[in-house]
Formats: structure tokens, sequence, C-alpha cells
């Protein structure tokens, strides 16, 4: 019998390589339900999954909702804006309210890092992280293994470029993580301004050109300029951005053979990738993280329910 | 007493069941016209392929074959934190209208047969469900029985039953033992 140790999941830096593996072989088996014309099991049927959304998000709040829905869970969306917390509650009072009525799993997005950790300790619920300011995504990292584990057969000994706003970015940040830990070299790309000063422990090689960093990569990821964390002007406009970083034909050239393209969403079309790269079928894969996003979110929701046996 | 696994059937037991179960699923549906096996996984994969080799030779003709895993379907999985390693299912035909043939290698409290049944209606309305196994070993917690039985094997609840199968154990056979 298996068992995820585990009654939160926060982050994939706390996570060993056999519960990482565990999620995705879990979630291969989950794909399949969204093939068939009843897609739905039995399995959380009485079980309730509250999102609880501090900030704006469609893909991955649609996502937890629909793995949530194919599960049997009853699952309920809480969106900052249209709820208490705009007349002043906190978000351990919210937490609190909320966990007097019972729900089973909370999945929450927040501003501020480290948020989640703080509601883990203070409720007695599940807590997943749906990402925290700019420290972890971890549901968006396994899908992107995943996504990687599919169309390039394994992660260990294979090159990923992570390219952009490394800074900003909780995306980045799980994927080295969970990259590093499966065996991948990593390497990131991006503005000095928006690279980490101590970006290389985190056991990367960084570079300040696109082209370095992509050389014989087998996978590369554009990372979302974040209009909404740019609070110091860290570049002059995104002309110049585009100029210097956003993935185009001629890049290419550079990547090893059959790499393939990825972007966690939303794209800045012609800012952090062209649309002709975007949308080409033989390298993008953006539509696949999307699709792995749902069978990855259910097996997060199966791990972490159940009796504490 | 004697605590030692006795082993109840051996590799020429189980293919002269399956041999006659394979006659039995024809005899009974009178041919091959619209069946189809699932076997549940994993020891009712490997029942289910032999069962399928054996039916396209007698009747010279292949009737089609999916896998079911039926841990989504379970009704105490709230219940543990642990689980049982999710498997695939693959049902690659259109069950609506077909004869299904259920094959495991237990038959016990008859939970496992309700999850599948379960499962194999959210894939479509299969005409009829049938239900294979290799042993019965009474106990029934539902009232659920099989359609082709290998041998019945009347058991005492402190007993452990295990079929080995070439295919996952390197080794035909079923043993009984003291559980543990």
């Amino acid at each position: 019998m298996i068992k995820l140790g585990k009654k939160d999941i926060l982050g994939i830096q706390e996570m060993t390589t056999d519960e990482i593996s565990l999620i995705l072989e879990t979630a291969e088996s989950f794909l399949e339900i969204s093939t068939r014309e009843i897609k739905k099991v039995p399995t959380l049927r009485g079980k309730s999954v509250i999102n609880l959304f501090y900030e704006a998000s469609t893909r991955t709040r649609t996502s937890f909702e629909i793995a949530g829905k194919r599960l049997s869970a009853d699952t309920i969306n809480i969106s900052a804006s249209t709820s208490s917390v705009v007349k002043g509650e906190t978000l351990l009072d919210t937490a609190r309210t909320l966990e007097a009525m019972n729900p089973d799993i909370i999945v929450l997005r927040h501003s501020a890092a480290g948020a989640p950790h703080l509601l883990a300790r203070m409720v007695s619920q599940s807590i997943i992280n749906a990402g925290d300011g700019a420290h972890e995504h971890p549901s968006q990292a396994l899908l992107d293994m995943m996504t990687i584990k599919e169309k390039k057969g394994r992660i260990a000994g294979l090159k990923v470029a992570i390219v952009g706003d490394i800074l900003h970015s909780r995306v980045a940040r799980s994927n080295i993580y969970g990259l590093t830990k499966m065996g991948a070299r990593v390497v990131v790309a991006g503005p000095a301004t928006m690279m980490p000063r101590d970006i290389e422990r985190m056991g990367v090689k960084a570079y300040t050109k696109i082209e370095e960093a992509i050389a014989d990569a087998d996978v590369v990821m554009m990372l979302r300029i974040q209009m909404e964390r740019q609070k110091q002007n860290v570049f002059p406009s995104l002309r110049e951005y585009a100029q210097h970083y956003c993935l185009s034909r001629r890049h290419m050239k550079l990547t090893g053979l059959d790499a393939i393209v990825m972007h966690p969403g939303p794209i800045n079309r012609g800012v952090e990738i062209s649309p002709d790269i975007a949308d080409d079928p033989a390298c993008s894969v953006i539509l696949d993280q999307v699709n792995k996003g749902v069978a990855v979110r259910m097996a997060m929701l199966y791990l972490l329910s159940g009796g504490n046996e | 007493m004697d605590n030692r696994p006795k082993i109840v059937m051996d590799s020429d037991g189980i293919e002269r069941c399956l041999t006659r179960i394979a006659y039995e699923i024809l005899e009974k549906n009178k041919g091959m016209d619209n069946l189809a096996l699932v076997g549940i996984r994993t020891g009712g994969i490997y029942l289910a392929q032999r069962l399928q080799k054996r039916i396209s030779t007698i009747e010279n003709g292949k009737i089609p074959m999916g896998i079911l895993d039926v841990t989504l379907y379970r009704d105490d999985i709230a219940k543990s934190g642990k689980k049982a390693p999710l498997g695939k299912t693959d049902i690659p035909f259109d069950l609506t209208d077909k004869k299904v043939i259920l094959v495991d290698d237990v038959l016990f409290t008859g939970r496992t047969i309700r999850a599948a049944m379960d499962a194999l209606i959210d894939f479509g309305r299969p005409k009829m469900i049938q239900l294979a196994v290799l042993i019965d070993r009474g106990h029934r917690e539902l009232p659920i029985r099989a359609d082709y039985v290998g041998k019945n094997l009347p058991s005492s609840l402190w007993e452990a039953i295990s079929v080995h199968l070439l295919e996952k154990n390197g080794k035909d056979e079923v043993i009984i033992e003291e559980g543990t």
C-alpha cells in the first residue's frame, strides 16, 4: 500500500523524489477519466474542496474545480474580490470561518509567500498551495514534469532552460526544485534585473542571454512577464524585453533536436513567445500542459483525502 | 497443526480450469458474437488474456478485451489514508450492447465486483455482465455470484488465498496459508 506522508502539499522544496513520482504516476492513471463520455468517478463523494483565491486566476482555479468535480467532490470557489475579504477580514479569520463549516481540503492562492504554510499550521484541513507570492506553485511544476515525462520519456538527464522573469516567478522556483530533484540539468536566463542574486545556489546555471541558455536544451520553458508584480521598473519597455527574450523561430535552431516549448500561461503573445512558435504543434506543448493540469490536480486531491491511519 | 502454505492448484490445474471456462462462456453465450472480456487489475488481466487466446483458438476469431482498475470505485477509500497504487483503466471499445465477461482471480466478499460493475456502467450500457473467477472462496457480503468458477475453495476468514500467475509471479499456482 502507498501513502503520501503529509497532510498538506505546500511546495516542491519539501517533497521527496518518491512523493513526486507517486503524484506523477497517479496522475497518469487519472488522464483516462477526462477522455470518457461520463467524466466522473465517485471517489471523493461527500468531500468538500474550497478554492480560496486571493489573486486572479482562470486556469489554475478552473483546473482545480474540474479536478474536484471529476472526483465527485463538492467544490466551492471563493475569490477575494467577492467575499468578506473586501470588508477587511484577515486570512486567518476567513480560514477559521471556513474551517467551522468542515470542508476537507482548502486550495489557497495568495499574494504573500508563506500564506498556505501559515494556514496549514492553524487549521486541521489539508491545504494545497495553488501559488503563494513569488515562492512556489507546486501543481504547476508537477504538471510541467508530467508533460516533460510524457513528451521526452524521462526527466533525468534532460537539459531544461527556464527563460524570463526568474525573480518574480513561483513557477520557476517550483520547477527548479522539482526538476533538479528528478535529475534534470536546469539553466535559467533573463535580464539581470529579473535574476535573483543567489539563484545559482539552487543548483542551476544562470545566463543573461537566451541564446546561451537554450543551446542544446531539450525543454525550453518560457515565463510570463508579471505586470502585476512589477512594482519598480525592471526593464525599459515591453518592446525592448521582446527584442532580447522573445522566443522565436530563429531560436529553435539552437536548441536540441525535437526540443519542446512550454509556457505556464497566460501568454503575452509577441512578448515572451512569438505566435508562430506558441501555435506550432511540432514544438509547443502549451495545451498539453493545461490538459495534464487536471489529471495532476485530481491526483493531489485524491492522495490527500482519506483518513489518518 | 501444519502452518505451511499449501498448494491447492498447480499450473496444469489452472490451465484446465481456464480451458473449461472458455468452453462454458461460448456454450452459454452461443458463440462469441458481441462478447467482450474485461480483466480486473492485476490478476484478472492475465486470466482475461488467457481466456481471450483460448476463445480465439476455439472460434477462430478475436473478441475485444479491456482492463479495469476499480480503486476509484471502492467503498473503503475514504476510510483509509493508505491506498493501493492506482493503475490505468483501458477499455478500448464501446461497451454498449456488449455481453461483458468480468474476469478476476479470487471472488471473496463481492465488494470488488460491485465496484467493477459500477465502473463498467460509467463506460456505457452493456447488454449483460457476467462474472468469471478462478477461485470462489465464499464469505460474500453482497448478493453477487459468479457465472463461471474455476474452483470452489471453502476457506476460513483467517486464511489467505493467493493466485500466482506466470505473467507476474513467474509461476502458476494457487496457494492457501494461515493469515498473519
